[in-house]
């Protein structure tokens, strides 16, 4: 008969507990788990990045319900538990759900601290702790506005970079004079606020928040000093608490946190408790690794291993703000028998400090550059003599010794109990026997196996160099990421087994590949759409089925499920007459919004679906065609005036773009395409932040590529220069069509640049001419079957059905 | 009023897609799997309120075109690791006639 385990909270705590203790000894519990969220287990310290557009939620789950399911455990979602019954061993939930234990772990973590001020009760104040937080932090964000962030610690610091990100503009609150003063010294709490301030965050420290202002919602705050900030929504991370009042109900010996002894039970020996909630040898942790060192011997207790002990954790702290690197450990306040080594680079923005105490390493602060933290980490934990290395010290593992070594050199050196990765607390050892006992070879089966990465992931280098070390060239560092999760093979895989064994239809591709699912998904399903599209053009029918809403119904889907329109207007040359079209149907269908858009076309927003197909029709009647506004294909071709008009312009750069566009509209590509010619180097077309552009130049024109001015802003670079506007037409028709075949579906172009090298480009596309021939020809034939307007087909009636309702019951309903 | 009401054919709805049926309740999108079965859901994804009926069907789900939900035709319920349930509209065929509840149909949204 299995023990009855009940575990109260669903986090990464007592997530960790489980695993563990299946691995241990499968089956010897039954589990009941009671969560407050209404979720499965994630990781909540990877929110950041998740706030931040990063990262999504499906990124950070740590166990799907099918891992529940696997180990047969009974979970209570968003049951909060209510009470815990020691005397009959059972535990109450709010709704009345109860469950009998033989043993118990309570892991109910900790809640933010809401600092009780005037105010901070209103609607638009958060705190930053679970994923309901930063689903209201994006809502708000969306709508672009101010925020402050009260607090400027860790969780702080990465709530204002996620909300600035999001395009909000953030001002950081902090009580202290420097920010992180918890984990930094002031020198790096002064870089970071610099770091912060050049990102266009606004940093107050030494600001006590007096108010919180607002009538039904925030509208600001107001400081000590009186001084008042405007704000749509205020983050409290001031910090966070044990969450203790469920045991302390209990009976259980609480102080800030329930208290545990080194066997991690409580007062009551059936009942364990782990993760934020905890307070041992005095501490309270809230930072992840000393939990999962504590989930350990949790596990291993409850295994029947009575010597297991935990001892208290040293801690390390990383700053999850991309392009800020900044590591800290140990402790670094002044005292009369400490030492300090101290590396300043103020042109390189680098900062390093060490605090030694009798030859070793007490502190460690590394600001800019980071990749020797967990060597001096190493060091500190086991309080290792430095005093021989004390010369070169300051820079990091490669100098010791002398020479700079090799990059894996650094690893190599390292010894096998060496900790790799902080989170899961996995060391080099484990790394290597991991990978030679159970034969592994890529990234993805070292994290499943060993855990090491799987968190926060700041380690992925040093794994992947424990592996190179380990495999040698049997290891390749690219590992394949699967299409999606019907298949296990990449897109490259697919992209040449589609032309290699000539599949010609998406079943085809499934049967004969071995897709795990009978149809596909909503990730698979349009990139195989596209795939089949792009290498079969005279012999594949595209499946309407397999495509986006809006490419399906050749609009731009808007929130509110009305559509938005866009006619093509070549090269942005529009005329009267189409304008008054333009106009007309605007008034004939009531649509709300008229826009010119960034690429010098004009949108019509608010169409009603049921609409389209007369819209359209109006449209094609004035000589307009869609501009596949919605298409992973060609948007537009944006031009300035050139030597037509302009006093500077060198080529009839608005004659190209027509030509450009007239030429290459309709094709379908990986993701969208979009061009712009300008007639000289002043750039008013912005052609240097395009998939291609053109710069006219009196000697002819320079092509450039792979620039973007989406999520990333990437300037482009430049491929080549040609003479004649013939040649220019042909190198951006080749480079196109390399790009649909070679480029992953929803791959934008400049991230397909960087991924096959701009070298291979070029080579194909500039300086192989046969190639370069090839390609155009293969594009040209293509278009002869890409060039059909889709409005017009609808209009002619092709999927009616998409834009009828099958039946309509309100007016009858009306007429009752 | 009847229980059930006849909104249309079995052949009405495309294979792999959806159609939409306005109801004083609000929209109610119906869909045909690719094995053939029928599906009726409210039109309202539980997330933003996307229109269920636009996204893409595969197996026995579809995906909203909003923010990529993943939304059980058969029960409604969001999959993977979100929370939130479109409601199922519980539908009959009567050879080749598709009826839906009209209890469901005509219940104004709360």
């Amino acid at each position: 008969m299995p023990k009855k385990l009940v575990v109260i909270g669903n986090g990464m705590a007592a997530g960790r507990v489980l695993e563990e203790l299946f691995e241990r000894v499968p089956g010897a519990y039954e589990v009941t788990i009671f969560g407050a969220e209404p979720r499965v287990n994630y990781n909540r310290i990877m929110l950041s990045p998740v706030l931040s557009g990063e990262k999504t939620y499906e990124d950070i789950l740590i166990h799907d319900e099918a891992w529940y399911e696997a180990h047969r455990i009974t979970l209570h979602r968003g049951k909060p538990v209510v009470e815990i019954d020691r005397v009959a061993k059972r535990v109450i939930a709010a709704d009345g759900t109860a469950a009998e234990y033989d043993q118990l772990i309570v892991a109910t973590g900790s809640m933010p601290f809401v600092v009780p001020i005037p105010g901070a009760a209103l609607p638009g104040v958060v705190t930053y702790r679970d994923l309901d937080d930063v689903e209201k932090m994006l809502v708000t964000a969306q709508g672009g506005g101010r925020a402050i962030v009260i607090g400027g610690g860790l969780l702080g610091l990465e709530a204002a970079a996620g909300l600035k990100a999001q395009g909000m503009e953030v001002t950081v609150l902090h009580l202290m004079p420097t920010l992180m003063e918890r984990q930094l010294d002031p020198s790096a709490g002064y870089l970071l606020q610099k770091a912060f301030e050049d990102r266009g965050i606004a940093v107050r420290c030494k600001a006590n928040t007096h108010a919180i202002l607002g009538e039904t919602h925030v509208t600001g705050v107001r400081l000590d000093d009186g001084t008042e900030i405007p704000a749509d929504i205020v983050v409290m991370a001031v910090g966070i608490r044990p969450n203790v009042a469920l045991a302390k109900a209990a009976g259980l010996d609480t102080n800030r946190g329930v208290l545990v002894g080194d066997d991690m039970r409580t007062s009551d020996p059936d009942i364990f408790s782990v993760g934020e909630c905890v307070e041992h040898r005095g501490l309270c942790y809230g930072l992840v690794a000393p939990l999962y060192e504590m989930a350990k011997v949790v596990a291993a207790q409850l295994a029947g291993d009575e010597t297991a002990a935990y001892t208290g954790s040293v801690t390390a702290t990383k700053l999850k703000v991309t392009g800020i690197d900044l590591f800290s450990a140990g402790d670094f306040g002044e005292a009369k028998d400490r030492q300090d080594i101290v590396l300043r680079d103020a042109a390189r923005g680098v900062y390093k400090r060490l605090v030694l105490k009798e030859n070793r390493i007490v502190g460690a602060v590394l600001y800019g550059e980071t990749g020797d933290g967990s060597w001096f980490f190493d060091l500190l934990r086991r309080e290792t003599d430095v005093s021989e290395l004390r010369d070169t010290l300051i820079f990091g593992q490669s100098y010791v010794g002398g020479a700079p070594l090799d990059p894996t050199a650094a690893v190599a050196a390292l010894p096998d109990d060496a900790e790799i990765c902080g989170c899961n607390g996995v060391c080099k050892g484990k790394i290597v026997q991991a990978i030679n006992e159970k034969g592994l070879s890529t990234l993805s089966e070292v994290r499943a196996h060993t855990k090491a990465s799987a968190s926060c992931g700041t380690c992925t280098g040093l794994v992947e160099q424990v592996m190179t070390l380990t495999l040698g060239d049997k290891f390749a560092k690219s590992t394949v990421e699967p299409m999606c999760a019907c298949t296990d093979l990449g897109h490259d895989d697919v992209r040449r087994l589609i032309r290699a064994a000539e599949l010609k239809s998406i079943p085809a591709v499934m049967q004969e590949l071995g897709w795990k699912t009978s149809c596909g998904c909503a990730k698979c399903r349009p990139a195989l759409n596209y795939y089949l599209l792009c290498d079969w053009p005279e012999d594949y029918e595209d499946d309407g089925r397999s495509r986006f809403i809006n490419e399906r119904v050749h609009a731009n889907i808007q929130k509110d499920g009305t559509y938005s329109v866009v006619p093509r207007m070549w090269g942005g040359l529009t005329n009267p007459r189409e304008l008054r079209a333009i106009a007309d149907v605007a008034e004939k269908y009531n649509i709300p919004t008229v826009k010119v858009t960034g690429g010098q076309r004009i949108d019509l927003l608010g169409v009603r679906k049921e609409d389209l197909p007369a819209v359209w029709a109006d449209l094609n009647d004035a000589g307009m065609v869609s501009g596949h506004a919605y298409a992973k294909g060609l948007r537009t071709v944006k031009t300035c005036v050139g030597k037509e008009w302009c006093r500077f312009g060198t080529q009839d750069s608005t004659g190209l773009g027509v030509r450009i566009e007239r030429f290459m509209w309709g094709s379908w590509t990986p993701a969208k395409v979009k061009m712009g010619v300008s007639g000289c180097p002043r750039n008013c077309s912005e052609a240097t932040c395009k998939d291609v552009g053109v710069i006219c130049v009196d000697s002819g024109y320079e092509i450039h590529f792979a620039g973007a001015a989406g999520i990333h802003i990437k300037g482009t670079q430049v491929l080549c220069k040609v003479a004649e506007e013939d040649e220019c037409i042909e190198v951006i028709a080749a480079l196109t069509q390399l790009y649909r075949e070679q480029g992953h579906y929803l791959e934008r172009m400049y991230k397909w640049a960087d991924r096959v090298g701009v070298e291979s480009i070029r080579a194909m596309v500039v300086d192989d001419l046969g190639k370069r021939r090839d390609l155009y020809e293969r594009f040209v034939i293509s278009q002869r079957n890409a060039q059909i307007d889709p409005w017009a087909e609808r209009v002619a009636g092709r999927d009616a059905h998409e834009f009828r309702p099958m039946a309509n019951f309100t007016l009858a309903e009306a007429a009752e | 009023m009847s229980e059930w009401i006849d909104v249309g054919t079995v052949d009405d709805v495309p294979l792999l897609g959806s159609r939409v049926v306005q109801a004083p309740s609000g929209d109610i999108a119906v869909f045909k799997a690719a094995d053939g079965t029928l599906f009726a859901l409210r039109d309202r994804c539980p997330h933003k309120g996307g229109p269920l009926s636009q996204g893409i069907v595969h197996g026995h789900s579809v995906t909203c075109p909003l923010h990529n939900w993943v939304i059980s035709l058969a029960s409604g319920e969001a999959q993977g690791a979100d929370q939130g349930c479109a409601h199922r509209i519980p539908l009959r065929i009567e050879g080749s006639r598709i009826l839906l509840a009209a209890s469901a149909l005509m219940a104004r949204a709360a």
